[in-house]
């Protein structure tokens, strides 16, 4: 169940122009109420903002000490400048836990996709202890591949093969095609877990319906409420019907979800 | 001190704890901020828009954020009438508040269908959604002429077995006017106003953000256009309004019924704060214990125009 917690920030670290690492203290946030990876805060981003912003969690109760949250955010508009300009000791009124989180079981194989700021959201489940992973993460270009969070993954996965858009660090190209030598030489993963742009995604899941293996895919859609109320963030489902980014997601299957629509 | 402030107001013979109710379309059937506080609390719950049949609205993005406000195209998004009635309205009632369904129709006869199912249902009352702009069909096109407005408030009250408040349109050049035709119809009350059509352009896509182009603009950036339009509307008509559109303080409701509401509806500032509803009546209350009222319907059309 979601509640309103004020968090104060605990740390605030640039990793680029755009790019912040904040964490918070969590407050009741992951101890009463199992905030994790993958879910999201939404987060009042002072008064000049009708809506608050839902930003993706990177870690919750995993980084010592265990009542830390942390978010990885890029600047997109005023909401995101406003909390960039955030200053340790500074209050925050956030809403969560919100959203799913992705699934992951203790026995499975799991190969993480992620593209640019789509990557922070699977740190946490990088590091998960049991299941073996590989991961494939993707960045515009070098600037952006972080050492602070490339390295967490390096450590983590079994593999991790890094691309960029324009070559200028590992494989020159996009996700899709590193994912496919992965699945061309072994394709016997549980699941895929994918975060990033929408058409990110789609190839992904396109590359693993190939070869036949399942994928989890968490989705960006604009978003008012964030509780399920307003039925703002609507996507598309393979069935015709609706489902929302914030209530039913922000993870979904991939096969139920219409990627032409 | 506040303990002796009567925040009772009638609307249309129902009787509401407080004048502070919820809009539709914002609150979805009342679970998810029920989450977050008593439902009880509240004046009264505008629920959702509901169609005859289920609806799964309008593709994404549907939202867009503006200058203190929003522009959404939801386009009435519901699972129909029969779901609402035997999924969501067993729950509402679990709490001591008014329930208004809010209903769009296609046809005069679909309003008809959809009053006399809810009213049997046992909803407080029933108000009549002419002023979508999301949809094409019905919504907005009977809320711009006279003659389809009263066509559609006679067909709802031929067939409701409790008050209709009927839903205006901003989007028209003379609210007076579809007020009126609505009163003369058999209206049991107003409630206005919905969204104003509006568009947000991407300039580097030159796309809208909207994937319907336009869509309905809430929010604080509202609120006067709200307060001037139930004053007109007031001035034009002898029925109780719930006034609406940008109300996120006590002081934004109490501009609102001294313009004429009898009660009023919070809207999208729930998106910024769950708990808005219980501040802007907390507000009121202050008002009213401020300016010495012993009631806070006694704001009622109190305005002083020039």
């Amino acid at each position: 169940m979601p509640i309103q917690q004020i968090c104060t920030v605990a740390g605030m670290t640039r990793l680029d122009a755009s790019t912040w690492w904040m964490v918070l203290e969590a407050g009741k946030l992951v101890e009463e109420h199992g905030l994790r990876g993958g879910q999201f805060l939404h987060i009042k981003c002072g008064d000049g903002q009708l809506l608050r912003r839902p930003i993706s969690v990177a870690y919750a109760g995993w980084d010592e000490p265990e009542d830390l949250v942390t978010l990885i955010f890029e600047v997109r508009g005023e909401g995101t400048r406003w909390l960039s300009r955030r200053k340790v000791g500074d209050e925050l009124d956030v809403l969560g836990p919100l959203g799913n989180g992705f699934d992951m079981s203790k026995e499975g194989r799991y190969l993480l996709v992620g593209g640019g700021i789509g990557v922070p959201p699977l740190m946490e489940y990088a590091e998960r202890s049991k299941p073996p992973k590989a991961a494939v993460l993707g960045f515009r270009t070098k600037d952006k591949a972080f050492p602070a969070i490339v390295s967490r993954f390096e450590e983590a996965c079994e593999k991790t093969c890094l691309c960029t858009d324009d070559g200028t660090l590992g494989y020159h190209g996009f996700v899709d095609g590193q994912v496919r030598d992965i699945l061309a030489k072994d394709n016997s993963f549980t699941d895929i877990l994918a975060c990033g742009p929408r058409p990110m995604l789609k190839s992904v899941v396109k590359v693993a319906a190939e070869f036949g293996v399942p994928c989890q895919v968490s989705m960006e859609e604009r978003m008012a409420c964030g509780v399920g109320a307003c039925l703002g963030c609507a996507v598309k489902m393979k069935d015709g019907t609706m489902r929302h980014v914030c209530k039913d997601g922000p993870v979904f299957r991939a096969e139920e979800v219409d990627w032409d629509g | 001190m506040g303990e002796q402030i009567d925040m009772s107001v009638e609307l249309a013979g129902v009787t509401l704890k407080n004048p502070v109710a919820v809009a539709s379309g914002a609150f979805g059937f009342g679970r998810e901020y029920g989450q977050f506080f008593d439902l009880s609390q509240l004046g009264a719950i505008c629920c959702k828009g509901l169609t005859l049949h289920p609806r799964e609205g309008n593709p994404p993005p549907r939202i867009a954020e503006t200058p203190m406000g929003m522009l959404n195209s939801v386009g009435l998004q519901n699972p129909g009438v029969d779901a609402f009635i035997r999924d969501e309205l067993p729950f509402l009632r679990q709490y001591d508040v008014k329930i208004i369904a809010n209903i769009s129709g296609n046809t005069p006869e679909e309003y008809g269908v959809m009053c006399e199912k809810l009213s049997d249902a046992g909803v407080d009352m029933i108000e009549v959604n002419i002023s979508c702009p999301n949809v094409k069909a019905g919504g907005l096109a009977y809320g711009t002429r006279p003659d389809l407005a009263a066509e559609v408030t006679r067909e709802a009250k031929r067939h409701s077995a409790v008050p209709v408040m009927v839903k205006l349109s901003p989007n028209v050049t003379n609210v007076a006017e579809i007020a009126r035709a609505a009163e003369d119809a058999g209206a049991d009350a107003l409630s206005l106003i919905n969204t104003l059509r509006g568009m947000r352009i991407d300039v580097n896509t030159r796309r809208p953000i909207l994937k319907m182009n336009t869509g309905g603009l809430s929010g604080p950036a509202v609120l006067p256009v709200a307060v001037r339009m139930v004053w007109e509307t007031a001035g034009a008509v002898s029925l109780p309004i719930l006034g609406m559109g940008g109300v996120s303080t006590g002081e934004d409701a109490a501009q609102l019924m001294l313009a004429g509401a009898s009660a009023v509806a919070v809207g999208s500032a729930l998106f910024a704060d769950p708990w808005t509803p219980l501040k802007v009546r907390d507000g009121l209350m202050e008002i009213a214990v401020r300016q010495g009222l012993s009631a806070v319907r006694a704001l009622t059309g109190g305005v002083r125009p020039w």
